[in-house]
């Protein structure tokens, strides 16, 4: 029953993920095409000025630690999958998933540490950098 | 000593690549798994890296930034490609999964009806989507290439 609501939960992470990955790999991936939540189009859409300005937007930054988290879960989930078809010991499935546990929380935790790290690096120290950020936002981009 | 049987081992090397009478979705099954493990690999990476940049470290923009080397644009772009398949993919799985489109119980007599008109339709309509962002990011990453 457990493991079907773990099952329940990866697909519903993979669709969380379907949204924001699309988004981000949409802003990164095919930014010379979109321009889009670029600050500084003349820019590439991964260069300094640009993340920073994404970085100074709550939005993005609530949306990176959300994106974070499933597919943290989503992607060790899976991987615990795979791995558990090859009918380990019970010992060593509980250990496995120990590990994974541990470093989906540990990853999570410095990713989010710096996530919110760099939105008051960006919003703080340049208002400039925040406000282009959010007329952007609002579809000036 | 009683003479080995021998099998016609007709499938050759094509064997090993394959089942070949295999359907599609079981090659689909194994590439999602690929593609699942490699975004994994990178996503742990990625993590690692773009945090960094709260200590204002950027390590794939401005100078000394060794990720714009041409090998990690064509990674990335592999990473992209990989992200295509698994992501639609991923939503037919998903589709299947809970039921929406596997077509009405009929006894399974051949040619499969659920399978041709409602599977594999499925299938070819997310392969093409997939096609289509595929087709949007190489363009970008020969662009970028230009450059
Ligand atoms: C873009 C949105 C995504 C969707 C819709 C999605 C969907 C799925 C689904 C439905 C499965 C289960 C396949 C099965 O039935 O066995 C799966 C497996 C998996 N996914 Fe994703 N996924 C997405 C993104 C990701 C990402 C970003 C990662 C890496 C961090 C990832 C890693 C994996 C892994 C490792 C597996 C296990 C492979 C297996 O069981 O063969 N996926 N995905």
């Amino acid at each position: 029953m457990r493991e079907t609501k773990y099952w329940t939960w990866f697909m519903a992470a993979g669709l969380l993920i379907l949204a924001l990955l699309g988004l981000h790999m949409v802003v990164m991936h095919l930014g010379s095409l979109t321009h889009l939540f670029a600050a500084h189009p003349d820019q590439p859409s991964v260069a300094q000025a640009n993340s920073q300005a994404r970085d100074a937007s709550l939005f993005f930054t609530l949306s990176y630690v959300v994106l974070l988290g499933a597919g943290l879960f989503h992607g060790l989930y899976g991987l615990r999958v795979v791995v558990f078809e090859l009918s380990l010991k019970p010992a060593a499935e509980k250990a496995l998933s120990a590990l994974l546990l541990v470093v989906g929380l540990g990853l999570f935790g410095l990713g989010t540490y710096a996530a919110f790290a760099a939105h008051g690096r960006a919003a703080g120290a340049s208002p400039a950098v925040a406000s282009v950020a959010g007329a952007s936002l609002a579809g000036r981009s | 000593m009683p003479e080995l049987k021998r099998h016609d081992n007709r499938l050759g090397i094509w064997g090993w690549l394959g089942g070949g009478r295999w359907g599609m979705e079981r090659y689909a099954y194994i590439l999602h798994r690929v593609t699942g493990l490699g975004i994994l690999a990178y996503f742990l990476m990625h993590i690692c890296v773009t945090s960094l940049r709260a200590w204002g470290i950027y390590l794939w923009t401005g100078e000394g930034a060794f990720l714009d080397a041409p090998v990690f644009k064509v990674g990335e772009f592999l990473v992209f490609s990989a992200f295509a398949f698994h992501a639609f993919n991923g939503v037919r799985l998903i589709l299947v999964e809970l039921g929406f489109a596997v077509g009405k119980p009929i006894e399974p007599v051949y040619p499969y009806k659920s399978s041709l008109h409602v599977q594999r339709p499925l299938f070819l309509a997310m392969m093409v989507l997939a096609a289509v962002f595929f087709a949007a990011g190489s363009y970008e990453f020969w662009h970028g290439l230009a450059r």
